[in-house]
């Protein structure tokens, strides 16, 4: 049972943590992430925590949804205590500015290559991280893909491509999925769902 | 002359008796080629395994004389493209073509190396075709062993003619046509 965990978060940290979540056994805290290192180190050394098992790091993109546009997530074990946590982080702004937050590699090591990817894949910007460069896709790649605004048509070839007809009659225009061409453009500041 | 059994006669050729067969030169030269396919493949994800399946004993690839497969480019002639292919990966798979020597075939195995397959996004070639020549398509995700069969028939039967336009096999059914006799489940019959 982590809901000790997010008590004694509240405790130490008071009003750095701004919300707290728990259903089904998911425990979550959307922390400040001016002290998302802080927490983090917290949360590893103290014994009553002992998270001493980073799990998973990744980012959310709510593009059109909340002011802070991203959401930074972290999944924690503690293998001694055997309960959980996420932490969560909002950053950025509609216009993806202010797009960083400090890295934890120095908490765990871990966190290395999920920092990598996901700088890769939203452009979050680790501040600290020892090697910060793309992982997945090529150096020559502009852009983040997994942002909402990325145009999910827009490929980037490395070598020129062939002036072939688009496809020959058994792969005709209508034999592709068309859940492939959803395009994600929320309207600004109005609730979708 | 001899005679064998009753009333066939076998004739033995011997010494300068050698027959002669006519053909043309390029005729002879397709059928070697046709006959003597070494293959590269180029395997990146799941119909790699349908490939080690279909290179097997049970469909075994090699009673086609397409045995001997070479992982370099410069001693193999059919390229065996089998599985999705990034954007990243496009200039690697577009060097080994440009190295391999000619006359040289790319056969599509799969539907992710013939079109793309279910990716449409901003990482997935949609297609080899859009980087190198294809010869020969085999759609299916992933394709049946017999359907990759007629592919590799359908290569040989192409070198044979010195057909170098691009074919797809089709498949052996229409499902369109056999739809009107597919078995509704869960329905009871009405007939009662």
């Amino acid at each position: 049972m982590s809901k000790r965990v997010l008590e004694i978060l509240k405790s130490k940290f008071g009003d750095d943590i701004y919300e707290t979540h728990s259903q089904f056994g998911d425990d979550t805290a959307v922390v400040n992430p001016e002290k998302w290192r802080e927490i983090a180190r917290f949360l590893r050394d103290d014994p009553q925590c002992a998270m001493n098992m980073f799990v998973d790091l990744t980012a959310v993109d709510y593009l059109g949804r909340q002011t802070p546009r991203f959401e930074v997530v972290l999944h924690l074990r503690s293998m001694d205590r055997n309960h959980r946590i996420r932490l969560k982080a909002r950053i950025g702004d509609e216009d993806a500015n202010g797009v960083e937050i400090d890295s934890v590699v120095s908490v765990w090591k871990g966190a290395n290559w999920f920092e990598r990817e996901c700088f890769d894949m939203f452009g979050v910007n680790f501040k600290g991280h020892p090697d910060l460069r793309r992982i997945l896709m090529y150096p020559e790649f502009v852009g983040y893909p997994l942002r909402k605004d990325y145009p999910a048509d827009k490929i980037q070839p490395l070598v020129e491509l062939r002036n072939v007809p688009d496809k020959l009659p058994p792969f005709g225009i209508d034999e592709g999925m068309p859940f492939g061409r959803q395009t994600h453009d929320y309207p600004r500041g109005e609730e979708t769902n | 002359m001899t005679t064998g059994g009753a009333g066939t006669t076998i004739q033995v050729l011997e010494g300068s008796e050698t027959g002669f067969a006519t053909t043309r030169f390029d005729a002879l030269l397709n059928w070697a080629r046709k006959y003597s396919l070494f293959q590269y493949p180029f395997i990146t994800a799941c119909c790699a395994m349908e490939f080690m399946a279909m290179a097997s004993p049970r469909f075994d690839m090699a009673r086609f004389g397409a045995e001997a497969p070479r992982f370099s480019p410069r001693q193999a002639d059919l390229l065996w493209v089998v599985g999705t292919i990034s954007q990243r990966q496009a200039p690697a798979l577009k060097r080994i073509y440009e190295q391999m020597a000619d006359p040289k075939y790319v056969f599509a195995f799969g539907t992710c190396a013939s079109c793309g397959g279910f990716y449409d996004n901003y990482t997935t070639l949609a297609g080899i075709d859009k980087v190198i020549p294809v010869d020969v398509y085999v759609p299916g995700c992933p394709p049946r062993p017999e359907a990759v069969i007629d592919g590799l028939l359908l290569l040989q039967d192409k070198i044979a003619r010195g057909d170098r336009t691009p074919a797809i096999v089709k498949p052996r059914r229409d499902p369109t046509v056999q739809a009107g006799n597919l078995v509704r489940l869960g329905k009871k019959s009405t007939a009662t």
